[in-house]
């Protein structure tokens, strides 16, 4: 006997935000009418928080991980013990998405040491020789925009041999001039990062200039604070020796879920960087720091 | 059954005649008749005016022609209105097959921007697929799955399905880096084919990811420059999988909003769904966060397309990034190839963007500087390619760019481009591209402008020769201004007359000819000509440039029509002469064949085109062999027919005869041609007894006489048994009708004696069919021909109708045939016709039998004896099918036929002859095999008779004949 649970969220893209309502469906198929102990819906928003172990070692961090902060929980009892009528039977549901107290509903994020996650979760309690059924099905939340106004804080850039810092042989370094501008630091996230990069010239060829956007995040606990920056994503913007003087456009689209507006709670803190990375064809990697601030509106 | 006795009925032709005529005219207007048109008659012409002037079967008013079958094509032929349909709606099709009705309107607008005159991609993909080749090796490297940015974090928690798809991702990953080394080259295209094909699997057994992963792979492919010489193949292989990949996304997407019903092509964002939405919006993100430059670049133009679903700005938006992007690819080779397929895919989802195509072309511009950097020539010292032929590496991406650029694009902007190329110190390549891509008018109006820019170009970069190929392309098809148009030749020429090698000088010189043909005389052409001769020559050059050569002649074909002026051309012939391969020799002779029967409509006498002709026809002549396909010899013969019969000497008859004695002796393979000049030979002689109207005299005697001989030495030469039939018989009709009597005699004779020799089943048409019907359809039309022939001085009466009638029966016919008794059966109508003292017909200035033995009764009594021999064969033959139960069908149709030709001929007042008709009625009604309404009919027929004046003997024998009902 084969039934199927699903949970089918009434919006294609699953992006909610505080104060709407999730709503949707709980289906079941089966092929004969099924006996069961209670169908319960949970909807649960946590913050998962685990300490790198580079930064506090390694027992610390299987052991130590810090308890999970829990932003939204709720629970309700879909159907009491009864029996489910063969066939394709929908039970819709829906869950105000509100806070109690104080709590923010961060928004969704999947990083390394810090995961927002919204879940509903659904089980189906049945009869001792048959295995309860449960399904898992995660939701976006999208944080409130915000209110002030973005104030774009362009930025130019010149990279040159002697711009640069932590160099073992400044000597050996071939000569180059690269100018160019991020559009922004104070990024909308969905909107991409732009700007354009001018190689006016260099001694040795360009082998390739990539973005690479990198995850900074802050886990706040007993010891002190651990702080890792990894890399999200690296976008090659050019590639081989590229014409000089002229402009090559910076364009990367922030990844969904992998990142989130930039956010800064007591515990726990998650900030975005972009490298401007720059490989000679010799191998010098030449990298160009710029934090960035990401917002939604 | 031996006592018949056979007397032929009296005929008055001419009474009977009359007899026919009134009863014609009788016909009342208003009658049915099955020929009549449903129509208004036309009351001028018509008789029956008198009698109002609509029939009375339709009272249509339409003024259709008289003719029913005519009408009926009037305008609204079927096939013609299909085709015209098709026609219009084929580029529709092309689009989406299941676009509804509301997509029309937006569909036709589309087309407004891309019309047939722009030339697709396709069809430049076959030409680069085969210019741009390599013996070298090549290989593949494919690493799916090394896209390290794409992978999340794997410590996260994930749904089910992210985990599915990163399993499918590790799978991939496991050996599937490979490296393909060595591959020839159609290995190469035969992998990247298996790569499309793996694409399909995978999309169709929905393995997204990995589709994906093989798209991107591909288009890593392309920033791979090793064995630069295949990259423009290459480009044309891979970017056939990114277009697969393009359209499957789109129409995944697509059917995902087609529920409830599809989506109509002109469709708004707002058409489409959420999940769609959703789907597509994915593709995209998936897409942005591809590592590697290239690859992003490629796929995310392939769907392109998709962006409809999202927004209406989206492609607007998109296409001005993408071009901005290309920036940052290195290679100038390469880059110039991802502008093209930018530029394709532009053209292809939004033409009207022109913004973007001209923004790739000024970058492509900017870029220029790098092919002289050191990256690129390293690049080129390391694979040991020169720079002209890497520069044309670069042509069909730019001819590309330019072409979509200059697609319905302003003067101005084309002015403007030019400018620009300029600026640039008149890069050849560029120049090229400009003049390939560009309307030819707007190139022919400037033509000196490019010569003096052709010039200025440095040699070292890209040969000159193509330059003005291109150049000449263009003016092949639009004119420069008069003026200018000798001074373009000469300039041209004295470039292109310099080219050393003469694979490149025959290429140039091929392209203009046609401009030399378009705007100058015979002179001019016959200089080029003589040039092409010289520079082809030494070293049998010509050998490896037939192509070319007899394009040469093609286009001088389309512009000389006068064939005079063709052959007076001094260097024609020797320009043939280059042709020494044989099959291209005839090919040649065939294409001049062809435009002389298309475009000679006079017949001509011109001593010179009939030599160069003759020459020509004898070529084609000559390569038949015994190899040569029939279908082949059928249209050689053809050809030369179409020539044989351009030929007319006038009223010089025997200069006509001379030149067919000649052409026999030179055509003398091809049956068909001799067919034909029998024909004409005969056609000749009736000529000249219409020229001496009908009698001749004693010079034109001895011609026609001699034509007779032409045909009577020819036709023994022909295979084909029935051709030399007709032909005897025709040829034999000629000569009686020109008083060639004892000529005409060894024709028919001639045509008796090898009635055996006809084999009893022919070949028609590839199929083994039985020659008896066309046996018997000879020898009736034979039999009518006799009739007039007079009967020879020194042999017996009737000698050739006894002949035939010998050989009739001492033919070898089919088991179980009624053909024999059949042609007796059908000799007995020449036989009564024979018995009348007035003869059917006759030929003028001949005496036939009436008059050679007026009537004799020994004569009569001789035909007599014949047929009643000939009635007793028939009447042996009928009792013998009696015999047999299956034959009595046979048995009855033959009797009702020899039952009509008593009736028709035979003089039934004699009581044996009657008998015997009232005998065979009987027999042919016996086993009820007989149609009744023939039956009847005839019946009706014979009453009918029964009341002329001297046929009132039938009333009784009607009498006698019952009608048997089928029950």
């Amino acid at each position: 006997m084969s039934v199927t649970l699903d949970i089918r969220l009434k919006r294609a893209n699953k992006v909610y935000h505080e104060g709407e309502t999730v709503a949707g469906v709980i289906l079941l198929v089966c092929r004969e009418a099924l006996q069961h102990h209670g169908i319960t819906l949970s909807m649960e928003g946590l913050v998962n928080l685990q300490l790198s172990s580079k930064s506090v070692g390694v027992f610390e961090a299987f052991y130590n991980s810090v308890k999970p902060i829990q932003l939204i929980s709720s629970n309700i009892e879909v159907a009491k013990a009864g029996k489910v009528p063969a066939g394709k039977t929908e039970i819709p549901f829906e869950f105000p998405l509100n806070t109690k107290g104080n709590k923010v509903l961060y928004e969704t994020y999947h990083g390394v040491f810090v995961n927002i996650q919204y879940t509903l979760r659904c089980d189906m309690k049945r009869s001792l020789l048959a295995k309860d059924l449960s399904r898992n099905c995660e939701f976006i939340v999208h944080s409130q925009p915000q209110k002030a106004k973005v104030v774009p804080t362009p930025v130019n850039f010149t990279i040159t041999p002697d711009t640069l810092q932590n160099i073992r042989e400044r000597t050996a370094l071939p000569k180059f001039l690269i100018r160019g501008h991020l559009d922004a630091t104070n990024c909308v996230i969905s909107q991409p990062l732009t700007g354009e990069v001018v190689v006016e010239n260099s001694d040795v060829p360009i082998k390739s200039i990539e973005l690479q956007l990198v995850r900074v995040e802050t886990c706040g606990c007993a010891e002190g604070y651990a702080r890792d920056a990894t890399e999200i994503q690296n976008i090659q913007i050019a590639e081989g020796d590229v014409c000089h003087s002229l402009a090559i456009p910076i364009y990367m689209v922030f990844p969904r879920l992998f990142t989130c507006p930039t956010l800064e709670t007591t515990n726990f803190k998650v900030e975005f960087e972009v490298n401007i990375v720059i490989v000679l064809h010799d191998d010098h990697l030449i990298t160009e720091n710029f934090p960035l601030k990401l917002c939604r509106v | 059954m031996a006592a018949v006795q056979w007397r032929s009925r009296g005929r008055n032709y001419d009474a009977e005649l009359q007899r026919c005529r009134p009863e014609a005219a009788l016909v009342e207007f208003g009658d049915y008749h099955p020929l009549k048109p449903i129509m208004v008659t036309d009351t001028k012409t018509r008789r029956g005016t008198r009698k109002g002037s609509t029939s009375s079967s339709s009272s249509s008013s339409s003024s259709a022609p008289a003719d029913p079958l005519s009408s009926m094509l009037d305008g609204t032929d079927p096939l013609s209105m299909f085709a015209a349909a098709s026609a219009s709606e084929a580029p529709a099709m092309s689009h989406s097959v299941s676009a509804g009705d509301l997509g029309r309107k937006k569909r036709e607008k589309e087309e407004e921007v891309v019309g047939a005159d722009f030339e697709p991609w396709s069809s430049k993909r076959g030409e680069i697929l085969a210019r741009f080749t390599t013996t070298e090796k090549l290989s593949i490297n494919l690493c799916m799955g090394s896209d390290k940015g794409k992978a999340p974090s794997p410590g996260s928690a994930v749904s089910e399905k992210v985990r599915t798809r990163l399993e499918e991702l590790d799978d991939l990953e496991e050996g599937s880096q490979r490296e393909l080394l060595n591959l020839s080259q159609q290995d190469y295209a035969n992998r990247i084919e298996e790569l499309n094909q793996s694409l399909k699997e995978a999309w169709a057994s929905d393995q997204k990811v990995r589709a994906l992963k093989i798209v991107i792979q591909c288009s890593k492919l392309l920033s791979d420059t090793s064995v630069i010489q295949f990259y423009p193949s290459k480009f044309v292989l891979i970017t056939d999988i990114l277009d697969t990949f393009g359209r499957l996304v789109y129409d995944r997407i697509w059917t995902m909003c087609s529920d409830p019903r599809p989506l109509p092509d002109s469709f708004t964002v707002d058409d489409v769904n959420d999940t769609a939405k959703e789907t597509c919006l994915n593709w995209f993100f998936k897409i942005a966060s591809i590592r590697e430059l290239l690859p992003r670049l490629y796929v995310e133009a392939a769907i392109l397309k998709c962006n409809r679903f999202l927004n209406k700005s989206g492609i607007q938006e998109t296409l001005p990034r993408l071009t901005a992007m290309i920036r940052g690819i290195g290679d100038p080779l390469v880059a110039a190839y991802t502008r093209a397929y930018l530029c394709r895919v532009g053209m292809e989802v939004a033409p009207h963007l022109k913004d973007s195509l001209n923004r790739n072309f000024f970058d492509l511009l900017g870029t220029f500087r790098q092919i002289s950097g050191d990256s690129v020539q390293n690049q080129l010292v390391l694979q040991r390619v020169e720079v002209p032929e890497y520069l044309t590496l670069y042509s069909p991406a730019i001819n590309w760019i330019l072409q979509c650029i200059a697609y319905r694009a302003p003067e101005l902007l084309l002015t403007e481009m030019m400018d620009r190329c300029k600026k640039l110190g008149n890069n050849a390549l560029l120049l090229n591209s400009v003049m390939r891509a560009f309307r030819p008018e707007f190139v022919a109006a400037r033509a000196t402008d490019f010569i003096g820019m052709i010039k200025d170009c440095d040699e070292a970069g890209f040969p000159k020769h193509l330059l003005f190929g291109s150049l000449g392309r263009s003016l092949a098809c639009a004119d420069p201004p008069e003026s200018e148009r000798l001074t373009i030749l000469n300039e041209a020429w004295k470039v292109v007359t310099k080219v050393r090698n003469p694979q490149d000088y025959v290429n140039c010189a091929e392209i203009w000819v046609e401009f030399t043909c378009r705007h100058f005389t015979k002179r001019e052409v016959n200089t080029v000509l003589a040039d092409i001769i010289k520079h082809m020559t030494p070293d049998r050059a010509f050998e490896d440039a037939y192509p070319q050569l007899q394009s040469v002649i093609r286009k001088i074909l389309t512009y000389f029509h006068d064939f005079s002026l063709l052959f007076s051309m001094e260097r024609f012939l020797p320009f043939l002469d280059m042709f020494q391969k044989d099959s291209v020799r005839v090919e040649v002779c065939r294409s001049i064949m062809e435009v002389f029967i298309k475009h000679q409509v006079e017949p001509t006498r011109d001593p010179v085109i009939l030599n160069a002709m003759l020459h020509i026809c004898k070529t084609m002549h000559d390569s038949v062999n015994a190899l040569t396909l029939d279908d082949e010899k059928r249209s050689l013969a053809l050809l030369i027919i179409g020539f044989i019969r351009m030929v007319s000497f006038g009223r010089d008859f025997e200069q006509q005869l001379s030149f067919c004695v000649e052409a026999r002796a030179t055509f003398c393979n091809l049956e068909p041609v001799l067919v034909q000049l029998i024909h004409t030979v005969n056609q000749l002689a009736m000529e000249t007894s219409t020229v001496m109207r009908g009698s001749h005299s004693r010079k034109t005697a001895a011609f026609v006489r001699a034509c007779a001989a032409y045909s009577f030495i020819t036709i023994p030469s022909l295979s084909s048994i029935f051709s030399r039939l007709s032909l005897y018989l025709l040829s034999g009709q000629v000569a009686l009708a020109n008083q060639c009597l004892s000529q005409a005699d060894a024709f028919l004779k001639a045509a008796v004696s090898i009635l055996p020799e006809v084999p009893r089943s022919i070949s028609v048409e590839g199929k083994l069919r039985s020659s008896e019907s066309f046996l018997l359809d000879f020898i009736n039309n034979f039999l009518a021909t006799l009739l007039v022939v007079p009967d020879h001085p020194e042999h017996g009466v009737l000698y050739l109708v006894r002949g035939l009638l010998n050989m009739v029966q001492d033919y070898t016919w089919e088991d179980n045939s009624d053909a024999k008794v059949r042609v007796y059966v059908s000799a007995l109508p020449l036989l009564a016709a024979m018995s009348q003292e007035t003869y059917l017909y006759s030929i003028p200035k001949v005496d036939s039998n009436e008059t050679l033995y007026g009537g004799d009764p020994k004569f009569l009594s001789e035909i007599n004896k014949l047929c009643e021999t000939l009635i007793g064969q028939i009447l042996d033959h009928l009792k013998a099918l009696g015999r047999d139960e299956q034959s009595t069908r046979r048995q009855c149709a033959l009797a009702f036929s020899l039952f009509g030709v008593l009736l028709a001929h035979g003089d039934l007042r004699n009581n044996k002859l009657s008998q015997l008709a009232v005998n065979l009625w009987n027999l042919s009604h016996k086993h009820g095999y007989c149609e009744t309404r023939i039956s009847v009919r005839t019946l009706e027929y014979i009453k009918h008779q029964a009341h002329l004046p001297d046929m009132t003997h039938l009333t009784d024998t009607v009498q006698r004949l019952a009608l048997q009902s089928r029950t």
